[in-house]
């Protein structure tokens, strides 16, 4: 019965977004009692948001609670499985995009939709180019795009005519809020849309945001910021597990309310219980000062017999240093050693003869060959090692041995895994790394889009495995998991570890190394 | 030392003239193989035709151009070649030999290949069929089709179609006039028409270009349309060079893979979205120049091929690393 009990005695919680903020200002669109599944999973459950006329509406929560579905179904992307949405007092249904669109709603994804090849006159227009008989207007499209780019102010840096690839990430971001002006949108969903600006950049966009709200736009702004959504949003709303928690006004809020509102929660699932001092042992793995074109300073160690939780927000560098430590985008500066030995890898190979496993987060596209048989996969990265190096004494894998240690239920060896279910899979690819003798084992999101209950099970082996004397690197966006399974916590955030916590740390405590608010005070 | 140093004077000015794009660089290695081609025959005593080298590209230059738009989108069209067989036999026999059945005839297998190009278009985009697949398997029904019918030349093309393939106009071949009408009108239709902006969107991203409300099924299935209809050009061309059509022409002309090849040294990517017919203009010249060289120095046809492979491997090699470079 460990967990986080911050309860959720937070009285911002209570207030409701009508309670709240300017009364003057106008509701333009509402959305009530929203549902959204999936197969297997209920995203959305009688989710409540009200937007007002040229507000920004900054909308928070933790990886998975529901923010991207919501936004896609304001959007039209998606279509809710129950509630209504009204815009202007009037009930909508978007069957497609660009019913939205039409109707003002426009939505910036995090992965731009722009041609990179084209201009930017010409992905304004895309798919309602101005015609002059037979042929496109050029020219009006151009000048119908000047008007735009002047009113955001950049039409000195950007040009109609400019090839969208040629544009730096804040310029396509500026074309992509053109395109949604071009559209008379009225509300403009912006998701996560500072994740690759510079700060300068960042200032430059906010105050672009600001100019349109004075117009009257309204902004759907996600974020994992909490200072980004204080400076800039007038109310927040906080999404969690799939539920409204509550919306506050900005103003009147605290960045540690918000980081409580975001995760607390209670620990229901049941973790094996923590290493003992005595099955801790030397390090496995140490990394002093590693860095590369996506990482800096990384001092890392991992010792026999542990498990070392890796948390941090999406983008925060986890699976990079995974990568790095596996040889697939390897350190260029530091050093890394396995085993007391000096060691650099510039191919997976290399780590695999080392002993390292790599248990990534696409199971099904880097982890697993789904149409062979659970005999082949078991045997793919043994087999890609050969009969040299250091497991020229190795005998080949017997797959009934291994599938005793994980517990894996199949109909035989040579069923396809791509039949297996997800936490079957994810016992095959731990198969094929315990056929090539693996010391150290990375696990990158290892119950992600597993079921409930075999994430007990999948939560048993990993630490079976550390029982037995591996080292363990686990990577997880989801908290309840990071506290529940590690012996140590290592917060990443920019590319770098923001800190280390020890066991039994509250989410609280992981979510302020994670976002890097440095006013959260740290409940203790 | 001249020789060296004119060709380079010659890519630089021709950057000028087109920018750096792949469509400038493509003019670039035309004129070096233009020069080079051409000293090399004068060196040797040959003597140099540039009319004789375009009329040898007007049967290629026509179903390449067609071959553009649908990589352009994304793309492929196998069936091109006999496409052209089943043009030029049938054009053949509705003509029998009679020159008031010449227009009808025309139209009927213009409008044969636009069927069969929206055909293969469907199939493509409705059945969810990948491109390589679908046009190998209308090219094996094609195929099938005319040598179950046809086994050497059927019809008569009457004399009266030949000045398609023989005469001239202010001393350029008709069938040149055709070819620079199409390569304009192709590229005319890709930069000013709406369908041309639709077809570079699909080819780039057709996810981006569904998002923004274009109709990705239909211009792919238009882009098929069109490449049908250069190959039945490409087939009419070829039976006013001769007396009557025959299955084999366009098996013969290699035209599936040799278009595809001159798209692709002109610089458009087999990805699609992005090129252009100009270049495929380009990229048709410089096989064709090398063909002429070829024949002309009399050196072993095996080895032709060997040139013209290291030539597009080069030349997609070029683009490739330029394109990474632009991307950082």
């Amino acid at each position: 019965m460990r967990g986080v009990r911050d309860g959720m005695t937070d009285p911002t919680t209570s207030q409701t977004a009508g309670a709240v903020g300017l009364d003057s200002d106008r509701p333009i669109l509402r959305l009530s009692r929203i549902n959204k599944g999936f197969p297997g999973v209920k995203a959305l459950t009688d989710v409540d948001l009200e937007i007002r006329v040229g507000e920004v509406h900054a909308l928070m929560g933790e990886n998975g609670a529901g923010k991207s579905t919501l936004m896609k179904i304001v959007a039209g992307v998606y279509q809710p499985d129950s509630g209504t949405i009204t815009l202007d007092g009037e009930p909508v249904h978007f069957a497609h995009p660009r019913e939205a669109q039409e109707r003002g709603i426009s939505i910036i994804h995090q992965e731009f939709n722009l041609l990179p090849e084209r201009t930017v006159a010409q992905n304004i227009f895309l798919g309602r180019e101005p015609k002059r008989g037979w042929i496109v207007d050029s020219r009006e499209m151009e000048r119908r795009t000047s008007e735009i780019l002047t009113a955001l102010g950049v039409e000195r840096s950007i040009s109609p005519r400019a090839m969208v690839g040629r544009l730096s990430v804040a310029q396509q971001q500026t074309v992509e809020i053109a395109k949604a002006l071009s559209f008379d949108a009225r509300i403009v969903v912006m998701d996560e849309p500072t994740a690759s600006l510079s700060p300068a950049e960042v200032d430059a966009l906010f105050s672009r945001i600001r100019a349109l709200q004075e117009r009257g736009i309204a902004f759907i702004y996600i974020s994992h910021r909490i200072d980004e959504v204080m400076a800039l949003s007038q109310r927040i709303t906080v999404l969690k597990d799939g539920r409204n928690v509550g919306t506050v006004t900005t103003a009147d809020t605290t960045a540690s309310q918000l980081v409580s509102m975001m995760v607390g929660r209670e620990l229901s699932s049941y973790y094996p219980p923590y290493a003992s001092p005595e099955e801790i042992g030397e390090p496995v793995l140490e990394i002093v000062d590693g860095g590369n074109e996506r990482l800096r300073d990384i001092d890392l160690t991992v010792r026999r017999g542990e498990v070392v939780g890796i948390a941090g927000l999406e983008g925060a560098g986890r699976t990079e240093l995974a990568r790095a430590i596996f040889g697939v985008d390897p350190f260029t500066t530091g050093t890394m050693r396995l085993e007391g030995d000096t060691v650099h890898f510039t191919h997976p190979r290399q780590a695999i003869r080392a002993g390292i496993g790599f248990l990534t987060e696409d199971r099904k596209v880097e982890g697993l060959v789904l149409p062979q048989s659970i005999r082949d996969n078991n045997l793919l990265a043994w087999r890609s090692i050969g009969r040299s190096g250091r497991l020229r004494n190795l005998p080949p894998p017997d797959p009934a041995d291994q599938a005793r240690r994980v517990d894996l239920r199949a109909a035989g060896f040579d069923q396809e895994v791509r039949f297996l279910s997800g936490g079957n899979q994810q016992k095959v690819v731990l198969m094929k790394w315990l056929s090539t003798g693996a010391r150290l084992f990375i696990f990158d999101e290892p119950t992600r889009g597993i079921d409930v209950g075999a994430k007990a099970g999948i939560h048993e082996l990993i630490r079976e495995l550390a029982r037995a004397g591996a080292a363990i690197l686990m990577i997880s966006s989801e908290l309840p998991e990071v506290i529940g399974m590690s012996d140590r916590i290592v917060v990443m955030r920019n590319g770098t570890i923001a800190g280390e916590l020890p066991r039994e740390s509250t989410e609280t405590e992981i979510m302020a190394l994670a976002a890097g608010e440095a006013d959260v005070k740290v409940a203790s | 030392m001249s020789a060296i140093a004119s060709p380079r004077n010659a890519v630089v000015a021709a950057r000028a003239a087109f920018g750096t794009s792949s469509t400038g660089q493509i003019y670039g290695v035309l004129v070096l193989v233009l020069v080079v081609t051409w000293s090399l025959i004068l060196a040797t005593g040959g003597n140099i035709n540039l009319t004789n080298t375009l009329v040898r590209s007007v049967a290629l230059g026509i179903v390449a151009v067609g071959q553009t738009f649908v990589i352009l989108g994304g793309s492929l069209d196998l069936s091109v070649a006999y496409q052209v067989s089943v043009t030029a036999v049938v054009a053949s026999v509705l003509m029998d030999g009679d020159p008031g059945n010449i227009w009808w005839s025309v139209l009927a297998v213009i409008a044969l290949g636009a069927a069969i190009g929206a055909i293969n278009g469907i199939i493509i985009t409705a059945i969810h069929i990948n491109a390589f697949i679908a046009t190998l398997g209308t090219s094996l029904i094609l195929r099938g089709a005319l040598n179950a019918t046809f086994d050497n030349y059927a019809g008569e093309v009457p004399d009266e179609f030949q000045p398609l393939g023989y005469s001239r106009f202010l001393g350029i071949p008709y069938s040149v006039l055709l070819l620079l009408a199409i390569v304009a009108t192709g590229w005319w239709i890709l930069r000013y028409t709406r369908f041309g902006h639709h077809l570079y969107a699909v080819g780039a991203s057709e996810e981006t270009a569904r998002l923004s409300g274009v109709r990705s099924g239909r211009v792919l299935i238009g882009a098929h349309t069109i490449c049908s209809i250069t190959a039945t050009l490409t087939g009419l061309f070829i039976i006013s060079r001769l007396s009557a059509g025959a299955p084999w022409v366009g098996p013969d002309g290699n035209y599936d893979l040799e278009s595809i090849a001159a798209v692709v040294l002109g610089g458009t990517a087999l990805s699609g979205g992005r090129g252009g017919v100009l270049g495929t203009f380009a990229g048709v010249l410089i096989l064709a120049l090398l063909d002429n060289a070829f024949n002309q120095l009399q050196i072993n046809t095996f080895l032709k091929d060997v040139v013209r492979g290291v030539i597009i491997i080069a030349a997609v090699a070029i683009y490739a690393l330029r394109q990474r470079r632009d991307v950082r």
